[in-house]
């Protein structure tokens, strides 16, 4: 496989998953904003923060305005990150490495970007939101399935998953780099009304409210929180899953290239220094310390992914 | 042009039906043009989804148009192609005879069959390749022969596109997107079959190869990137053969060998069907502001250690000036006369044709010697005054740019409209496949139909559209 082709496809997956992710972030937002608590401006701020748009939106000179952050979050073209321009930069990608690709992850991937493109083109009023992001998402989902049906399980296979996990990793770490205080031990607000919607909002934006439900009870307790996104293996977006998945697919390219290169070395190490310990230990060291840690050692992993099996050259 | 100066290929000249649409004309009858209606936009929903677009140089940066695709077939009867399969074989061989004569002795000139300022001061001369054989002696491993039909029994040959003949994709997925939307038709009319060409394409680039070649010969197609024009063709035709699109980035010169850059390291090509012209194909040895080629290239080319196709320089076979020349090349090169016409052509290089041109410029097409895709010329019937009186301006300035042929009366095919079925003019561009034993040309082709009313310019850069084109099986 081409290494021009392999980066394709990780970048790919990377966007389409980063759209999903964006998307849930505004859904998040939306609700955060209904229930009234807080301020609004606030909290999108912290949105904004989490998808790592923020930046751009302060350079931008915009007055910071739910409507504002919504349309900068869904469509904007000056933000590389938006839904749309991620569908965009998606489907760019699928074009370059189209060769690799099925008829079917092509089609699913051309119809998601003419759809979004269509439903984007101009501002979404505030009551079509839910309906166009729930139309957004399925779209992509139609992408991952057509991926899981119709892909071989080869090394385009593996690349593709690489860039899904690493994205999705780095988005949950990124909501729990900038909600991380929510999740400390307080004397204060325990157990508070404000305490509880922080809680659940954090769960809302990885979709995983049912799941914990299911695995914690009804109780909302932050420890459990941070358990459950960070080391919870059965948990398909915790760090603890993404990491594992990369790491497989890692393996599953030595196999396929008989050798190891050094990107095995790191995700080996990143595993064994963060992952085997439980959720008392991430405490102990400081979450906030202990997530800023993990971030820097996945960027780090992915620029030795990019060189090891020659992206740029 | 008067209605029945004008052959039809469905009616004749007497609308009288003509036996290869019989079928078909009973089907459509049976059709109610609503369905047929919502069948049209079903195609364009099709081919917008399998992303079959083209990119509009000078448009905004990244829009990707649909060439328009007309649902009412071009029908030719398996006799006439076979007549016209001959006259094409026979052209192909003359034009690979020519070039390999052209790079070596020059036997043509020293005949006199050639004025030697017809080489000597042509840009698309390549005197890189004097002397150099390509592997298996081929030249053009894909050519395109334009033909237009002006009756019955007449066929010209418009150009030949001898160096990288775009549209098959077209031809192809006109027929996929035709199986889709009408299979009853398929089954009514025998139609011969277009689908191997992607397996017949990289069995006769394998074939191909360089003599020192072991074992399976690798096969990528070099493509100029997402942003050329074709790319979806070039991406098309790659994943149709299972093999790897690459763009000069992804390759350089690894122990003289072409080398693509793998996430397993660099791995050899033996055989590069490139999608970029001479010109970008070597930094090193032709324009050095080239990103798209690959530097040094053109070195493992002349020591043996690759095949490129089409071969550089090949464009002196379709250059305009040349192709005036054309009946004299295929009888001196196969020893018989040309089976297909040669449109007749004035040299406007040549004094007295010139004065000809010049008198009869509201009658005349006149073409850029160079030029392609419809663009620098001139038709003279329907150009205003002005664009004549602009175009004799730029004619006297440098006469030997130019050539001039009469207006043909072009054959029509209906395409299906809101009114019904209405006629419209349609040209015809087979594909032939060249490797060192076999000349392989797929039944049918690409049809390119203007859509304007009236017009003759069928380019897809001018509001030209394509229809499926079938060849029966008599």
């Amino acid at each position: 496989m081409l290494g021009k082709t392999a980066n394709g496809l990780f970048w790919m997956y990377r966007y389409l998953e980063r759209a999903e992710n964006t998307s849930r972030l505004i859904e998040t937002g939306q609700r955060m904003a209904l229930t009234r608590l807080g301020s609004s401006e606030g909290e999108w701020k912290s949105i904004m923060q989490t998808a790592g748009v923020l930046p751009g939106f302060e350079a931008s000179g915009e007055d910071l305005t739910k409507e504002a952050a919504i349309d900068w979050m869904l469509r904007s073209k000056s933000n590389p990150s938006s839904v749309l321009m991620s569908i965009e930069g998606a489907r760019q990608n699928a074009r370059m490495v189209r060769t690799a690709l099925t008829h079917e992850v092509w089609e699913a991937t051309n119809a998601c970007y003419m759809r979004a493109k269509e439903l984007l083109a101009r501002r979404v009023n505030e009551r079509d939101l839910p309906q166009t992001l729930g139309d957004i998402r399925q779209r992509t989902a139609l992408v991952r399935g057509a991926t899981h049906g119709t892909m071989m399980r080869n090394d385009i296979y593996n690349f593709a998953r690489i860039g899904t996990f690493l994205e999705r990793a780095d988005n949950t770490a990124r909501i729990l780099d900038v909600k991380y205080y929510v999740l400390l031990p307080s004397v204060m607000s325990v157990g508070s009304s404000i305490d509880n919607v922080q809680w659940e909002t954090i769960l809302r934006s990885v979709s995983a409210r049912g799941g914990f439900r299911m695995t914690y009870d009804n109780q909302y307790d932050p420890m459990d929180i941070a358990h459950f996104l960070i080391l919870d293996g059965r948990m398909p977006r915790s760090l603890a899953f993404c990491i594992r998945k990369i790491r497989d697919n890692l393996s599953y390219l030595n196999a396929t290239y008989g050798e190891v290169p050094e990107s095995s070395d790191k995700i080996a190490e990143l595993e064994e220094k963060y992952l085997s310990r439980d959720i008392d230990a991430v405490f102990d060291q400081g979450l906030h310390e202990y997530i800023q840690s993990v971030i820097t050692r996945m960027s780090d992993l992915g620029a030795q992914i990019e060189k090891d099996y020659r992206f740029y050259e | 042009m008067d209605q029945n100066q004008i052959f039809d290929e469905m009616w004749g000249r007497e609308q009288s039906l003509r036996p290869p649409y019989d079928l078909f004309k009973s089907w459509f009858d049976g059709e109610e043009p609503k369905r047929l209606r919502a069948k049209q936009r079903e195609a364009e929903e099709l081919f917008r989804l399998t992303g079959i677009t083209f990119n509009v140089y000078g448009q905004a940066a990244a829009e990707e148009r649909l060439i328009p695709f007309d649902i009412v077939p071009r029908i030719i009867s398996g006799l006439e192609w076979q007549r016209l399969s001959k006259g094409i074989e026979q052209r192909v061989r003359a034009i690979n005879a020519f070039l390999y004569d052209i790079y070596h002795k020059q036997e043509i000139i020293k005949a006199g069959r050639l004025p030697e300022r017809m080489i000597a001061d042509n840009d698309a001369f390549l005197p890189h390749m004097i002397g150099v054989t390509p592997p298996g002696g081929v030249y053009t491993h894909i050519v395109g022969i334009d033909l237009v039909r002006t009756d019955d029994n007449q066929f010209y040959v418009l150009e030949d596109n001898a160096r990288t003949p775009s549209g098959v994709s077209y031809m192809l997925e006109n027929r996929e997107t035709m199986l889709q939307m009408f299979p009853e038709l398929f089954a009514r009319n025998r139609v011969q079959r277009v689908e191997n060409y992607p397996a017949d394409l990289r069995s006769s680039l394998a074939a191909c190869a360089p003599d020192r070649t072991t074992g399976k010969p690798t096969v990528a197609v070099l493509t100029p990137g997402i942003y050329n024009s074709a790319y979806f063709e070039h991406a098309f035709l790659a994943d149709q053969m299972g093999v790897e699109l690459v763009e000069g980035h992804d390759l350089r010169v690894v122990d003289g060998r072409v080398a693509m850059r793998t996430t397993q390291g660099y791995k050899p090509i033996d055989v590069l069907y490139r999608r970029v012209d001479d010109e970008f194909l070597d930094p090193l040895n032709f324009n050095p502001e080239s990103a798209l080629g690959v530097p040094g290239i053109m070195d493992v080319y002349r020591d043996g250690g690759i095949t490129i196709a089409n071969a550089p320089g090949t464009g002196i076979a379709d250059d305009k000036a040349i192709y005036s020349y054309m009946p004299e090349i295929v009888e001196f090169y196969t020893g018989e006369k040309a089976l297909l016409d040669n449109v007749p052509t004035w040299r406007c290089s040549e004094p007295d044709a010139l004065a000809y041109v010049l008198d009869n410029l509201s009658e005349l097409v006149v073409k850029e010697v160079h030029g392609s895709g419809g663009y620098g010329m001139l038709i003279g019937p329907t150009a205003t005054r002005k664009d004549i009186a602009e175009f004799r301006k730029k004619l006297e300035a440098r006469p030997a740019n130019y050539i001039a042929q009469p207006t043909l009366a072009l054959s029509t095919v209906p395409v299906f409209t809101r009114a019904g079925l209405s006629p419209r003019h349609v040209d015809l561009r087979p594909f032939v496949l060249v490797s060192p034993d076999k000349i392989n040309i797929t039944p049918g082709g690409l049809t390119r139909v203007a859509l304007k009313k009236g017009s003759l310019v069928v380019n897809s850069s001018q509001g030209g559209g394509t229809k499926d084109t079938w060849v029966l099986e008599d």
